[in-house]
């Protein structure tokens, strides 16, 4: 069996970080991701990689610009303010097609709001973030196991797709601790080769430009088409999700990240008391499992959506389910998590209506 | 017919868009043949800033990135630490380095970054319609200061190599002009220079540049280069401000 070890949310993404193969990292100290950077300093050191604790995450974000121009996996870990500060760069590097790997750890907002978990940057990650006409691959962990693996997939569809990546993660599974099967085998950076846009120097072959700006009449329209075109091969190709006990549920919980464990949790008690609550976990935020849950909405008549904000991923929901259902919401915004017995109550609620 | 003289092997043969008379053009014949007689083209990554040489991506024969305004100076730290191999440039104007990259290029200076840089300082913005620059000189025009620059309300210029110099970080300093042929000769050595210390692994080297915008400055060709000769060198003055090679010796 796989090596198993007890570990921090925020540092097994670091461990998942290097079994990626990853040996670049740059950003900047923000709570509540800073076991990151400072296991992280320690870690890269130890693999000959490079760590660089930069001015601002306006400069990590550029640093990680050129390391994943220069052809090689590069990644940085911010949380929500920090993270509002890359939407610059993280439009330039969509824009140029080029494939990051962000972590945001996500912490109350607005501004500087405060260090508890939250889900309120959920339009930011699924709706570009910066400007211009993007979207970036979102995936939404919601164990340490999954912080441990997927940097990896991240990276992996990063590189496939050419464009950037975020992991939405939350104060809460950062900071807390779950054993972590250490269930692939570590990427040895040496192995992966060197991209189709790799800056290296034009020894031997044509030069090369990394860049996200073409003045010619028409030419960046065409570019934008193109770069919508491939986003919709992502969402045909890779909405991944989790349904629980779904098949014979008259009502479903959607929910992610930390409120998808805690549904788990409420729906448990729901169905020792006879009620036939599902749970629909989707673990890509962007591109948000539409297929599934329309289908689903063909015989769900009520689905209740559960977020740490005021409502963001229930737009998802409902244009996923194109008005067929009815959609109830709780939502804890500025750091607040529900709990099990809360969120049964609104269960409760909900399917005594329904009867 | 022998051919006797040309375009370095540096450059592409794509036609520039500088205005008649700017200094961009004298300053990219210079890095196009260092690339070459240093014999580090083949391994040279470029960064074209925004602004008027936004261009440069097409100009210089190299490997080549466009980043986000001011921010060459990251983005070349990422391509260096992923890419020690690699040669890496960073080109930047007075808006790109001295208004909104100044943190990413005081930092860079103080990491000892091993990459060079080229700042290009015609005291205004020039792609944009000649806007004031943080460079702009006292009582200087220009389209956001048409009653010349008010040091009152506007404040005082930023000297780019005495605010380095400060810091214990950077390993070679220079102020060059492009104005005559002595000067172009003397910019061309102190890039040289500053090429050849990242070759060998010194650090952070940066050539500020005195350049001419007779567009931005409404000004002739020629009354533009007297004006960098009479005035603006007089504000910022030509000369070595950090060499850590002569420090050292």
């Amino acid at each position: 069996m796989a090596e198993k070890r007890l570990m921090y949310g925020n540092h097994a993404v670091v461990e998942g970080v290097i079994a990626a193969g990853c040996r670049f990292f740059a950003g900047y100290p923000i709570t509540p991701q800073n076991e990151i950077p400072e296991l992280m300093s320690i870690r890269m050191n130890e693999e000959g990689g490079v760590f660089i604790q930069t001015e601002s995450e306006i400069a990590a974000i550029n640093m990680l610009f050129g390391a994943a121009a220069a052809g090689k996996r590069a990644m940085t870990s911010s949380s929500s303010p920090g993270i509002s500060l890359m939407q610059e760069g993280l439009s330039y590097i969509a824009g140029a097609d080029m494939p990051v790997l962000v972590v945001n750890v996500i912490r109350g907002g607005p501004g500087l709001g405060n260090i508890a978990p939250a889900q309120s940057d959920y339009y930011q990650a699924t709706r570009g973030g910066g400007h211009g006409d993007y979207f970036t691959i979102t995936l939404a962990p919601h164990t340490v196991q999954d912080l441990f693996e997927f940097p990896r997939l991240a990276f992996e569809l990063a590189e496939k797709y050419r464009n950037p990546a975020l992991i939405l993660a939350d104060g809460l599974l950062g900071q807390m601790m779950e054993p972590v099967e250490f269930s692939f085998e570590p990427i040895d950076p040496k192995d992966l080769p060197d991209p189709e846009w790799a800056l290296s120097g034009c020894g031997g072959r044509e030069r090369r430009i990394v860049r996200s700006y073409d003045l010619k009449q028409g030419r960046l329209e065409e570019l934008n088409v193109l770069r919508s075109k491939k986003y919709k091969k992502i969402k045909d190709n890779e909405q991944r999700y989790d349904a629980v006990e779904c098949d014979d549920a008259h009502m479903v919980i959607v929910a992610y990240g930390t409120c998808a464990r805690v549904a788990a949790a409420a729906m448990r008690i729901a169905r020792e008391k006879g009620l036939k609550v599902g749970l629909f976990r989707p673990i890509t935020l962007w591109p948000f499992p539409s297929d599934v849950l329309s289908d689903m909405s063909k015989r769900i008549k009520n689905f209740l959506v559960v977020e740490m904000n005021c409502g963001q991923m229930i737009d998802d929901v409902k244009l996923a389910t194109e008005f067929r259902s009815k959609i109830d919401f709780l939502g804890r915004p500025g750091g607040g998590v529900p709990t099990p017995p809360e969120l049964y109550k609104k269960i409760e609620g909900i399917y005594g209506g329904m009867q | 017919m022998k051919k006797i003289f040309g375009r370095p092997k540096g450059l592409t043969d794509i036609l520039m868009r500088y205005c008649p008379g700017c200094g961009h053009g004298v300053v990219h014949r210079i890095i196009g043949e260092l690339l070459v007689e240093l014999n580090v083209r083949e391994r040279a990554v470029g960064i074209a800033p925004v602004g008027c040489s936004v261009f440069a991506d097409e100009y210089f024969n190299c490997d080549m990135i466009q980043p986000p305004h001011g921010r060459g100076p990251a983005v070349s730290t990422g391509i260096k630490r992923a890419r020690p191999e690699c040669i890496v440039f960073s080109y930047q104007g007075d808006g790109d380095l001295a208004a909104i990259g100044t943190a990413e290029i005081i930092h860079a200076a103080g990491r000892n970054e091993n990459i060079t840089v080229i700042f290009i300082n015609n005291a205004i913005f020039g792609m944009t319609g000649g806007q004031m620059a943080p460079t702009t000189l006292p009582g200087m025009r220009s389209t956001t200061s048409v009653k010349g620059r008010d040091i009152k309300k506007q404040g005082y210029p930023m000297k780019i190599c005495e605010l380095l110099s400060a810091l214990d970080g950077p390993y070679y300093l220079e102020r060059c002009a492009v104005t005559t042929p002595k000067n172009i000769i003397k910019t061309k050595k102190a890039l040289k220079t500053a090429f050849r210390n990242q070759v060998e692994n010194k650090g952070f080297s940066l050539v500020e540049i005195l350049s001419m915008c007779p567009t931005g400055w409404g000004q002739t060709p020629v009354q533009a280069k007297k004006w960098v000769e009479e005035v603006m060198s007089k504000y910022y003055p030509l000369g070595v401000f950090r060499n850590r090679a002569e420090e050292e010796k």
